[in-house]
């Protein structure tokens, strides 16, 4: 029953981390950039929520149609400006860019939030179920079903639209790519403004299920990393596999460690993986 | 024949000019802490720890050309085993980085073995996750490490010297052996196989360069240092936690230094660790609340604008030594 519990919490937790994951992935496999700002991002897309919830009063359920647009510009933005310059240089350069990046977005947020743990907490709280025994509350499957519908979404755009295509194309092969009338330098920008739009979506339906500060940003950006090694690049299966992976470990190691060994255990696990199957358990060159 | 004699009297004059001026900028630094007040005394300790993180460095990042974000893992290691080692007496001062950098040798070259199969971003990741793995370590097994309180160092109490004169000297003395030892194998056979597989790992293995031992013992000498220094930086500092030594910033500090100053060169690292320095220390003491976001700053610019270092690539060749 105990470890019943453990695996629908990591479940729930692990429909989160997929979109934790989900720009991550998309931007380190198509632009081969490993976005050091994703932990930061999520964070911002949180503040944006929490402060959208305190003043106007939206759910964070509900935020992610604004907050979304505004990410993406912002994402759009920043790779025209800066990152652009550093495509196809080696990741010594890459990391190192934005990871100074990720410097300054976290030191302004510091300075803007405070570092003090902030929580969005509903006038009347979702109801918790219990199916045999098992506690299911309301706000975190909330989260996760959410989660899988931008997940879903996120598919449908790469698979269904014409940009999506393209993005896709430029994975596979950015010469080809340009030889059938892609514009690459919009196809970058583009793709990197959805990775940034879908991490301020997770920072959103985060804000509900975890507390909010700046000093988070590393923690999220570790899990980020654990799931697209776990699950392997180039796939939307390879991130659902990898989340959902990584919740249950989380949840199942602090049954059988402790809570406090969660960490060391995800990147154990991360070192494991990298060393015995690069890939990870799905990658695949394609994004599909 | 008249002109060849010149040419080689010129050379023996410029060797000799040159072991000179080393000879004067060794007694300098070994006279200069009586001269300095605490604050520039620090600063000067400083400069060497920074050029022994980035001469480290170089060894894998820069000779052989692997992307490590290890740094700060061997650093916290080291800094660790010396504060251990010392809080439990097992050993005096001046033994404890000597103990740190081959508890790190040891550990980098087991690690090694594994993960430099791997290339590019996946090495990267793996180098940083090393650190993480680390720093949970410490944070967890708090019996051995106390945890996140953290160890407390005795101070030294040596009749040689205050104790941040022998600080100093310490950082200098590890300084001049990394770089003794950058100087040894940029020349020998070994420095040649790093540039080998820096170029082209495959060719290297065909023409029957052990391409695996070369890679792990950059690696295992790009953790050693690193973890001497943090042992003499544990005792220095006299307290350190797991957020402090195996912070990620110094694994970024390392090749940025080394960006900065020039990749692959024995000086330019040097040359990087001093103006990195001179960088952070006017944002410490002018923009207290935003030192981070102007760090960030100065290495977005560094790698928008200076992607091949402060000395420029034909001027390195004469000045700073072939490497």
């Amino acid at each position: 029953m105990f470890l019943a519990q453990n695996l629908v919490n990591g479940v729930l937790l692990g429909g989160l981390y997929v979109c934790i994951a989900i720009g991550f992935s998309l931007i380190w496999g198509v632009l081969n950039i490993i976005n050091f700002l994703h932990g930061s991002l999520i964070v911002l897309g949180s503040y944006i929520a929490y402060f959208a919830f305190v003043y106007f009063g939206i759910s964070p359920f509900i935020a992610p149609l604004f907050i979304m647009p505004l990410m993406f510009g912002l994402g759009y933005a920043l790779q025209r400006s800066v990152l652009n310059v550093v495509i196809g240089k080696p990741v010594l350069i890459t990391l190192t860019l934005t990871f100074g990046l990720d410097l300054i977005l976290n030191n302004l947020m510091l300075w803007g939030f405070t570092a003090n743990f902030r929580r969005v907490v509903f006038e009347h709280p979702f109801p918790t179920f219990e199916v045999h025994g098992i506690v299911i509350p309301g706000d975190r499957l909330t989260a996760m079903a959410l989660a899988f519908l931008l997940t879903l979404i996120f598919f449908l755009l790469l698979n269904r639209s014409r940009i999506g295509r393209a993005i896709v194309a430029v994975r596979n092969d950015r010469d080809a790519a340009v030889l059938m009338g892609v514009n690459v330098k919009q196809i970058y920008a583009i793709t990197f403004a959805t990775g940034v739009a879908f991490a301020g979506a997770a920072g959103s339906l985060l804000s509900v299920v975890f507390p909010i500060s700046p000093i988070n940003s590393g923690i999220l950006l570790g899990k980020a990393f654990v799931i697209c090694i776990l699950g392997g690049l180039g796939s939307i299966g390879g991130v659902v596999v990898g989340g959902l992976a990584l919740g249950i470990i989380e949840s199942v190691g602090a049954m059988v460690a402790g809570p406090e060994y969660t960490v060391l255990i995800s990147f154990l696990v991360l070192l494991v993986v990298l060393v015995v199957k690069p890939s990870g358990i799905a990658g695949k060159l394609g994004y599909e | 024949m008249q002109n060849a004699q010149a040419h080689s009297s010129r050379r023996q004059m410029t060797a000799n000019v040159g072991f000179a001026a080393l000879a004067v900028l060794i007694v300098a630094l070994l006279v200069l802490p009586h001269y300095l007040d605490n604050y520039s005394l620090r600063l000067a300790t400083t400069v060497f720890m920074y050029c022994v993180l980035a001469w480290s460095w170089n060894f894998i990042g820069g000779f052989v050309g692997y992307p490590s974000f290890g740094i700060a893992a061997f650093f916290g290691m080291g800094s660790y085993v010396g504060a251990i080692m010392l809080t439990q007496n097992m050993i005096p001062f001046w033994l404890s980085p000597v103990c740190a950098a081959f508890v790190c040798l040891v550990v980098a070259a087991l690690l090694g073995a594994p993960i430099l199969r791997l290339r590019g971003h996946y090495f990267a990741v793996a180098s940083l996750a090393i650190g993480e793995v680390f720093r949970e370590l410490a944070m967890n097994w708090t019996a051995l490490t106390g945890g996140g309180m953290g160890v407390n160092l005795p101070p030294l109490r040596s009749t040689f010297g205050t104790d941040s004169q022998i600080f100093y000297y310490m950082f200098l003395l590890l300084a001049g052996v990394t770089l003794a030892v950058t100087f040894l194998v940029a020349r020998s056979r070994l420095g040649v196989a790093f540039r080998c597989i820096r170029q082209n790992e495959e060719a290297a293995n065909m023409i029957g360069i052990d391409a695996t031992r070369a890679k792990i013992i950059a690696f295992a000498l790009s953790a050693a240092f690193p973890g001497a220094a943090g042992a003499i930086y544990a005792s220095w500092v006299g307290y350190i936690d797991p957020s402090d030594v195996f912070d990620i910033i110094i694994s970024v500090k390392a090749p940025v230094m080394v960006l900065l100053g020039g990749v692959g060169t024995v000086a330019g690292p040097a040359v990087g660790a001093l103006l990195y320095l001179a960088f952070e220390e006017i944002v410490w003491r002018n923009l207290l609340q935003f030192h981070a976001a102007v760090l960030g700053l100065i290495i977005v610019l560094l790698v928008l604008f200076m992607p091949n270092g402060f000395v420029d690539a034909s001027r390195r060749r004469k000045l700073l030594g072939r490497a």
